[in-house]
């Protein structure tokens, strides 16, 4: 894994993160973050709640604006890369699964004769054809998650990020999204997710940032991290962790 | 028989027979509340959404004044749209003045407020919970008040209903800019208060029957599609 690691990383780098911080009124909730990612991995954060995981996602994302520092993404072929983002509690609107999916088409200014297909095509990788004409809100949590997954999905976003996208699910349908999630790495996006589990860091990532308190401890493969974290936080945490 | 007992038999048999003065009060009624409540929801609803997701300066100002206008006096507004109206006003040339015309404009100032703080209340509650997807998929301001609006629409339905049961049950203002004329401006509320004043109570208390029937249909209608709403969309 290292050694393929090494070799993904060297194809570039995707996004570099400089001395990067965030206020909230007095509190600082992410305290000079720097770090870098290689393409095409799976990074999960890692941390405990409140250790400023969804924060740093979302400044990387551009939902916030950090208070100093700098994201800075790579380009694909000299445009944008193209980001989706999956949040813990789906955001999902009034209207059909299928709807759900064809708006975020639409904002993503896609021909209007292609959207079907590509919402049909991401809702069928999903496993999700038999609920495409259900009322998005009343499926289940799990449904309710991959839907948001596909949605996602179905931009072909370069990079997937996602924000403790299983807190709230039981452990079938936190299966269902983490396959659902890797096979949207294997599709060719990038995959950048936060957790505070370590079952589900050990099971999907490649490599992993730990933050601890807002500051990032460690930047260490997803092996050598398991092995033996190199940061006291980051041992503590697993320490902690109930098995 | 007392007056009122008298007054009630009258009423049902008002009612009953479709009384064609009647029937003419209700649909002119009814045509130029729901006029007003078109122009004000057309405008309100849209305005209130942008106040309740846009960020400037001055917006909680401006929420405070719009839930102020909440409470405009009917008379004051009628009063303001007579002088735009008035022969010698600055719209006096169109001639609108005691026209059906003139209390659609009336009763659409007073309930496009009413229509515009309630959509900002409702649009800003949801707006919480869709902000981080809307911004995330890139949705310009414009796209958000629409999706908002669309998302939110069974809830609206209240905001609606309130201005048009304001514009319905007020007489200050039309009676000002309509003038109560018989078989052209007379509505419901100019009648109740006209024909109560002159003591003909049947047909009065026949309207005032009536009104409130329809606010309550209205209401329960409104009711219904908010439960199966709810059931069906979540």
């Amino acid at each position: 894994m290292d050694e393929k690691n090494t070799a993904r990383a060297a194809a570039g780098t995707l996004l570099r993160v400089d001395d990067l911080c965030y206020e909230s009124g007095s509190q600082r909730l992410l305290d000079h973050a720097s770090f870098s990612l290689g393409a095409g991995l799976r990074t999960v954060v890692l941390g405990a709640n409140g250790a400023g995981k969804s924060v740093l996602l979302r400044l990387l994302h551009g939902l916030l604006q950090p208070t100093s520092g700098r994201v800075s993404w790579a380009e694909a072929q000299g445009r944008a890369l193209r980001q989706a983002m999956v949040f813990q509690r789906p955001v999902l609107l009034r209207r059909s699964a299928m709807a759900n999916v064809i708006f975020a088409l639409k904002l993503g200014r896609v021909a209007a004769s292609a959207c079907e297909t590509r919402a049909l095509t991401a809702l069928s990788h999903a496993g999700l054809m038999h609920i495409a004409r259900r009322s998005a809100r009343v499926l289940s949590g799990g449904e309710q998650q991959r839907l948001a997954l596909a949605r996602a999905w179905a931009l072909e976003p370069d990079v997937l990020l996602l924000d403790e996208p299983t807190a709230n699910l039981d452990p079938t349908a936190t299966r269902e999204v983490e396959d659902t999630i890797m096979r949207i790495h294997a599709g060719g996006a990038r995959i950048v997710m936060t957790t505070h589990n370590l079952g589900q860091a050990r099971r999907l990532a490649d490599d992993i940032v730990f933050v601890h308190q807002g500051r990032v401890t460690e930047h260490t493969p997803a092996s050598t991290f398991f092995a033996g974290p190199k940061s006291a936080e980051a041992v503590a945490f697993m320490q902690g962790e109930i098995p | 028989m007392n007056t009122l007992g008298n007054s009630f038999i009258a009423a049902y048999e008002l009612i009953a027979r479709a009384d064609p003065t009647l029937l003419a009060i209700i649909g002119l009624s009814l045509r130029v509340s729901l006029s007003a409540l078109f122009i004000a929801t057309l405008v309100g609803a849209p305005a209130g959404a942008l106040v309740a997701i846009a960020d400037f300066r001055g917006r909680r100002a401006v929420i405070v004044v719009l839930n102020g206008l909440m409470g405009l006096p009917p008379v004051v507004v009628g009063l303001l749209v007579y002088l735009l109206l008035s022969r010698a006003g600055p719209l006096g040339e169109l001639g609108l003045l005691f026209t059906p015309g003139a209390m659609v404009i009336a009763q659409a100032i007073l309930i496009t407020p009413i229509v515009a703080a309630l959509t900002r209340q409702v649009v800003e509650d949801a707006w919480t919970e869709y902000r981080e997807l809307l911004t995330s998929l890139r949705a310009t301001l414009w796209q958000a008040v629409v999706t908002l609006l669309w998302d939110t629409r069974y809830s609206l339905l209240t905001a609606v209903l309130a201005g048009f049961g304001r514009a319905m049950a007020e007489v200050g203002a039309v009676i000002i800019v309509g003038g109560n004329i018989a078989g052209v401006t007379r509505v419901m509320t100019t009648t109740i208060a006209l024909e109560t004043s002159k003591g003909d109570l049947p047909l009065a208390l026949a309207l005032g029957l009536i009104l409130i029937l329809l606010v309550m249909l209205l209401n329960a209608a409104a009711f219904a599609t908010r439960e199966w709403s709810a059931a069906r969309h979540g």
